[in-house]
């Protein structure tokens, strides 16, 4: 595995073509999170042509539903969830110019095809590390949607947050290198 | 008869909720050590350290190990011999549940219509198997489960003439097609015979058992060992980022079954096997 690389939101173009899949990456500021709910609504709206309640370009977003913040904390335990429900809604948000999102599992190949055309990474967290993650996470604010409760749009300031590129920009996929390294026929 | 307050139940519930989210069990964490010791692949050392890592954190910090605090799974054994006073014995359970997910400042992931989708608000309804059994003990077993591994398990009615193989073929199957998804390593629940219903239930039942515990048959231990075996070579890797531990364990569970049936059912578990019990 190569060496850690670190990224920070607004993501550029050359950020995108220097990460590929396999590569640790550890992940410091800005990142949005929203998932099934706040997804539907955003397609909507881009499919109205109307404003988002949040600018995209350049914007890492996490696939999180996280518990209940415990008094005095910032937020709860804060694992990725199966990125797979997001696959509907995962081209047209790229193509607002989100350039990477965090989730765990599988993407269909339109998102795979659709990471190509925008230039744009898949990462994985580590599924269930939910406390761990949680420690990395310094400030978090909702940003919109606040009515979706834990599915709203938030904005999570985080500090050596770990991820691995899966989907990189060139059509790769650690998921079947990984298992193609590894798999004894 | 012996009476028991369903007070205790509730109390009871709620504890077990609670310390079956925050901490994890020995048995996993031993299959996660035991399981680094295997690993060739870098990136699943990697996941396997981080994940042993994180169940200190949950267990210092009193936070749940994974976000998806899980649908409350509970198996009731109810001796004959008890009588439940002070109210009803299923709300005592719901009500236990309830304050726990609450308390623990657990996730609430239950939703009232499958359709309609809009959350209970409070995990509840548990779900409840209760088995009458002898003697004047009520044994009270939660495993809370996660929808991301539960999403990718199966059934399947196969012919009695598939056969040992048959069942092996499936169930190495259906941790194929999982991939990265359930979070792997995984726990993988096995049911065999019985009927439809039945078999989903004891598929569920074997992921109560410890990791690194056999089945007492030997024809059935030997089948976990080889379907552990043929899962491992699977290549997928702890997180599904390529390696050799891609299950921690494999549990089967049987039932005598119809002549014309052979029903099997796999139930998948994430890393986080969780799975407390306690009699009162």
């Amino acid at each position: 595995m190569s060496d850690v690389k670190r990224i920070s939101a607004p993501l550029t173009d050359d950020d995108i073509k220097n990460l590929k899949a396999g590569d640790r990456v550890i992940i410091d500021g800005k990142v949005l999170t929203g998932r099934d709910a706040a997804h539907k609504r955003l397609v909507e709206l881009i499919d109205k042509g109307e404003d988002l309640p949040v600018d995209l370009k350049g914007q890492i977003i996490y696939y999180v539903g996280p518990t209940p913040t415990k008094p005095g904390d910032v937020i709860g335990a804060a694992g990725p969830t199966t990125s797979g429900r997001m696959d509907a809604y995962t081209p047209q948000v790229l193509k607002e110019g989100v350039k990477a999102i965090i989730g765990k599992g599988a993407r269909s190949q339109a998102v795979k095809d659709s990471l190509k055309e925008n230039n744009a990474v898949y990462l994985a967290a580590i599924g269930g590390a939910a406390a761990k993650i949680k420690d990395s996470i310094k400030s978090c604010d909702i940003i919109a949607y606040e009515d979706l409760g834990p599915e709203a749009i938030r904005h999570l300031e985080v500090d050596e947050f770990p991820v691995v590129v899966v989907n990189d920009a060139y059509g790769n996929d650690l998921y079947e290198k990984g298992r193609e390294e590894y798999e004894v026929k | 008869m012996r009476e028991i307050d369903v007070s205790e139940v509730k109390e009871t519930v709620k504890k077990l909720c609670i310390d079956s989210n925050l901490y994890l069990g020995d048995d996993v964490l031993k299959a996660f050590k035991e399981g680094l010791e295997k690993e060739e692949s870098p990136a699943g050392k990697d996941v396997l350290e981080q994940l042993i890592e994180n169940a200190q954190i949950a267990k210092d910090n009193d936070v749940p190990m994974c976000q998806d605090t899980g649908y409350t799974v509970i198996f009731l054994e109810v001796g004959q011999d008890v009588k439940f006073t002070g109210g009803e014995l299923k709300e005592a359970i719901n009500q236990g549940v309830r304050e726990g997910y609450e308390e623990g400042y657990l996730r609430k992931s239950v939703v009232k219509d499958p359709i309609d989708r809009v959350n209970t608000g409070d995990n509840t309804p548990a779900i409840i198997h209760t088995d009458i059994v002898s003697g004047d003990k009520v044994k009270i077993t939660i495993a809370p489960k996660g929808g991301g591994s539960e999403n990718m398990s199966a059934l399947k009615m196969l012919k009695p003439s598939d056969g040992r193989e048959g069942v092996i073929d499936f169930v190495v199957d259906t941790v194929n097609k999982a991939g990265p998804n359930p979070c792997p390593p995984i726990v993988v629940g096995v049911g065999v015979g019985g009927t439809f219903e039945k078999v989903a239930y004891l598929a569920k039942k074997a992921l109560t058992r410890p990791i690194g515990d056999s089945h007492p048959d030997k024809e059935y231990s030997e089948m976990e060992k080889e379907i552990l075996e043929r899962v491992n070579k699977l290549g997928i890797g702890p997180q599904g980022f390529g390696g050799r531990v891609t299950a921690l364990d494999v549990n089967i569970e049987k039932h005598p079954a119809h002549i014309a049936s052979m029903p099997v059912a796999v139930n998948i578990n994430c890393h986080a096997a969780r799975h407390l019990e306690k009699t009162i």
